[in-house]
Order: structure tokens, then sequence, then C-alpha cells
């Protein structure tokens, strides 16, 4: 008998025990809704599969009665479009300040310790502080995404440009490199997947601060939605929410490691060293 | 030709003195094997030359100049490892030294003049026996090919010095004989002054014109900190020792033979 950790299973093994999590879960989810369903017809707790599927017809298919939009639509707009734009500012700024933090001995004597206690900061408890300043419009919720990741991409980023092997930005230098095509030749075009990876990690932080910031004071957005929803015990319509919440970050996951791999194939090339 | 000078040279790190007394000249277009132990300041020296440190006392001299306190372009490097650039093809590992020079805002090239360094690099890539690999990236290399790569990188910019940091240490013995015919090959055409920090004395006696060998001259424990490695022996490889301390000179000289 070999050892457990000698044992590899094959493809059909592999992919059966990936489902087998998502089936125990669905079935007991569905063995519970059939027994409370069974005591009491109204239950709200745990709806059945036709109310969930109504839910669904109802707030993606079919135009909302009040204002004729098409609900599960505009709000996945609304909230991909806060959350796209906080989290590419914050992409920005973590790549300007990362590198130059991580590159520039001036500029890491300078804001290390300010990223440092900015990190620390947690963001939810600046939110008041963004409503009184920006107003309970689309601002502050961008900018609480924004905040929220930016610290931990500048510090992530900075660590990476840091261990860029010193032998490199030597060699670049007796080639004739100036800082400014150090930056721009060799520790960008290796930071941007690595960058990619930073944003990549920080995309669950996003969502929550953007579903916080949604469920306090917006008028559409998925996390608004799903907020109103609970007031009347919607059970119906929260589940496939968060479940199109996941699959959205999910996707969005899935995307940037695709783009990951076809932009810097570099990376993916050879030994992998 | 450039011609070296090092000039009472001493490098200490807190309390302990790394090197001492470093003094010698070094002939235009000489090939310098650094020699000795681990740990005796072989590679502090290079990156003294290199401008990467600064030398606590003394100073080193190219051509009658100071020299530059950073690394710059008239002193070429290949490092053991990390030597070139792994988001760069061989090419463009190439084409960067001509590159940075030509464009200072951008660093890239276009149009004629990037065909024109394009060919130059081309030139430089078969001149290292790599035409097959222009498109490669430096992890889809061999250690050899690699090594290869970062020489052709660097000489590139024409360096009046270049330095080698263990260069073909972590190479095969057949690899590593190929590398160095490419080596002298390419000294003897470029005529550049070439340092060489290595392990392998039969490297050093091989490739060098010189062999000069580092080495602590007090051992005794107390005495570790307080007194650095210095220049124990030097040899021009056609046979005569210019030895400018006897002792310590003679179980390195003894294992040289």
């Amino acid at each position: 008998m070999r050892r457990l950790i000698n044992r590899r299973p094959d493809i059909a093994t592999r992919f059966g025990l990936m489902l087998l999590p998502f089936v125990i879960a669905l079935v007991a989810y569905m063995v519970a809704s059939e027994a409370r369903l069974s005591v009491n017809p109204n239950d709200k707790l745990l709806p059945g599969w036709s109310s969930i599927s109504a839910a669904i017809d109802r707030m993606a298919f079919q135009p909302d009665q009040r204002t004729g939009n098409y609900l599960l639509w505009t709000d996945t707009m609304s909230s991909l479009q806060r959350l796209g734009i906080g989290v590419a500012v914050a992409t920005l700024i973590g790549g300007i300040f990362g590198i130059l933090q991580g590159l520039i001995p001036h500029a890491r004597a300078t804001l290390s310790a300010f990223t440092g206690v900015l990190s620390m900061i947690p963001p939810l408890a600046l939110l008041p502080i963004l409503f009184i300043v920006f107003g309970l419009g689309e601002l502050s919720k961008v900018v609480l995404v924004a905040i929220g990741i930016a610290p931990f991409i500048i510090r992530d980023l900075a660590l990476r440009t840091e261990a860029i092997p010193h032998e490199e930005i030597i060699k670049a230098q007796t080639l004739g490199a100036s800082t400014w095509q150090i930056i721009l030749r060799v520790v960008v075009p290796q930071m941007l997947p690595r960058l990619i990876d930073a944003v990549r990690l920080s995309l669950g932080a996003a969502w929550l601060f953007l579903i916080a910031a949604e469920a306090i004071a917006s008028d559409s957005g998925l996390g608004y939605r799903i907020f109103l929803m609970r007031r009347y015990l919607a059970m119906d319509v929260i589940l496939p929410y968060v479940m199109w919440i996941t699959f959205l970050a999910f996707a969005l996951d899935l995307v940037l490691r695709l783009f990951q791999r076809v932009a810097f194939r570099w990376m993916y090339r050879g030994n992998g060293a | 030709m450039t011609k070296v000078v090092v000039e009472n040279l001493w490098k200490v790190y807190g309390d302990q003195t790394v090197l001492e007394n470093i003094n010698f000249e070094v002939a235009p277009g000489s090939f310098i094997s650094l020699v000795g132990p681990s740990g005796c300041g072989k590679s502090t020296f290079l990156r003294m030359m290199l401008g990467d440190e600064a030398p606590t006392r003394g100073r080193i001299l190219i051509d009658g100049e100071v020299l530059e306190d950073e690394p710059s372009p008239d002193r070429g490097v290949v490092f053991q490892k990390y030597s070139v650039f792994p988001h760069l093809t061989a090419l463009q590992n190439v084409m960067l030294g001509l590159e940075l020079a030509q464009s200072p805002i951008l660093g890239r090239l276009f149009g004629r003049r990037r065909r024109a360094a394009r060919a130059a690099s081309l030139e430089m890539l078969k001149s290292v026996g790599l035409s097959h690999a222009v498109n490669k990236y430096p992890a889809e290399l061999s250690g050899g090919m690699q090594q290869r790569l970062a020489i052709a990188q660097a000489l590139i910019k024409k360096p009046k010095i270049l330095l080698l940091d263990e260069p073909f240490g972590a190479l095969d013995p057949g690899i590593r004989a190929e590398v160095h015919e490419i080596m002298l090959r390419l000294w003897r055409e470029e005529k550049m002054t070439i340092f060489m920090v290595t392990h392998d004395l039969s490297e050093a006696f091989k490739l060098g014109t010189r062999v000069i060998a580092f080495d602590r001259v007090r051992t005794r424990p107390e005495e570790m900190k307080a007194y650095g490695a210095t220049v124990t022996f030097d040899l021009k490889v056609d046979g005569k020792s210019i030895p400018p301390q006897a002792p310590g000179a003679a179980p390195l000289a003894a294992a040289a033979q």
C-alpha cells in the first residue's frame, strides 16, 4: 500500500472529486429545503427551485413594473462600473507608487512607512468620512474600492520590485540605462504580470468594499439589491444574486489569468525560471 | 586599450576588514584571473570595479581617471546568474544596449535605426553561436547558451573593460570549454581588458594572462576581523612570478603548478 501522499487521482477521478463538494452542498440544500417546505409551504428561508427560477425570471427577464428596467442587468452594470473604475484607479496608483517605492531608495525612505500605516486603516472605517466628503453618489463608492485595495497593491508591488535580482539592475546600468530607462525597459515589463496577480488577489476585497458601500447608501447595484431584498426575507432573489456575484468574481479572475498568460508569454516559457 | 591601476585599496564593512592594501597595475589588453578561497573578497573587488560599491580607502584608476562611482557602459559585466533579462528574447536582450543609447526617452528604436541595431545584434549573436536561438527567451536556453547570450549582450556596448563574476562556474565541463574558446576569441578581437573572478584554478590559468590571488595573511581567530585579504601572489602566466609578499603564497603557488 503506497502512502496517501504518493497516490494521485487520474483525470476522471480528479473531475469527480472536484464536483463532489458542489454536489454535496446542492443535495444538502435540496433536502433541507424539501424538509422545511413540507412542514410549511410558505417558508421563505430555503425556497425551492420553482420559486428561485420564478425569481430569476422576474429579476433578469421581465421589466420592472416601476422603472421598466431589467433589474439584474442594471444592477450588474452599475456594480461592475463602480468596481471597474475603483480597481483601475487602485491598479494605476499601486503600479506607480509600488515600483517607485521598490526601486528608488529615496522614494522608499519617503513612502514605505506611510503606505505601511495606510494599509493598517480598516477601509470600512473610512466609509462614513467618504460619504461626508464625497456625498452619497458614485464617487464615494468608487473611492472606497480604490482606497480599500490600493495600499495592498502598492506594498505587494514594492516587495516584488525589490525582489528583482540586483544583478539585473547593475547589468542595465552597464548597458547605459538611466533610471527612467530602467523603469521603462526592465522593471515595468517584469512587474505588469505581477501587478495582475496583485489585482487578482485583491478582487475579493474589492467586492467586499463595493457591496458594503452599496448596502449602506445606493439606489442600484447588486449589493443594494440583496440588502433591499433582505427586508422582505426574499431568499429566492438573494440566493441567485449571491451566485451571480460569485460567478462574476470568478469570471473576472479567469479573464485576468488568461490575459496574463497571453500577454506575458515569457513567464510561461521554458523551464519556468 | 585600457590601463587599470589599483592604488592602496581597502574595503571595510562595519568592523570587518574584507580587503586591505591592494596594489597592482594592469597592462592594457590583459586578461586577469582573480582567484582565492571563498569569502576572500574577490567578488567585493569586482563590485568596486563595477562601481556598485565604493572603496573605503584608496582608488581605482582607469586610463588615469578615477573610476566613476556607479556602473557605466565602459565596464561591461557577466554574472554567474541573472545576467540577462527574462522578459526579453535573446535578440531583444542584445539590442537593448543599442536602444538605450540611442533613445533616451522611449528606450526603443524604430524604422531604419531599429533595423541597423537589429543587424548589429544578429551579428553579435552569430559570433557567440546563438544564431539559431535569436527569438528564444532566456528560460528556454541552456545554462551555456544563457552565458553566451550574456557575453553578447555585454560586448555589443564595446566596453573597455569586461568584468566576469564566476561566469562559467555553473556550466558542465564540455560546455565550459566551448564557452572558453568563444571568450578567448572575443577577447582577442575586441582588445578589451578582462577581469575574471573564478574558483577554478585551471580555468584561471587557461584563460588569464596573469593570475592574481587574494587571501588572508593573518588567519588566527582573533585577527580575522581586523585584517582583510590582500594580494598573496601575482603570477604572469608565461611563468614569471612576482610575489609581493612571500607568506601565504606557497600553498596556492604549489597548487597552481
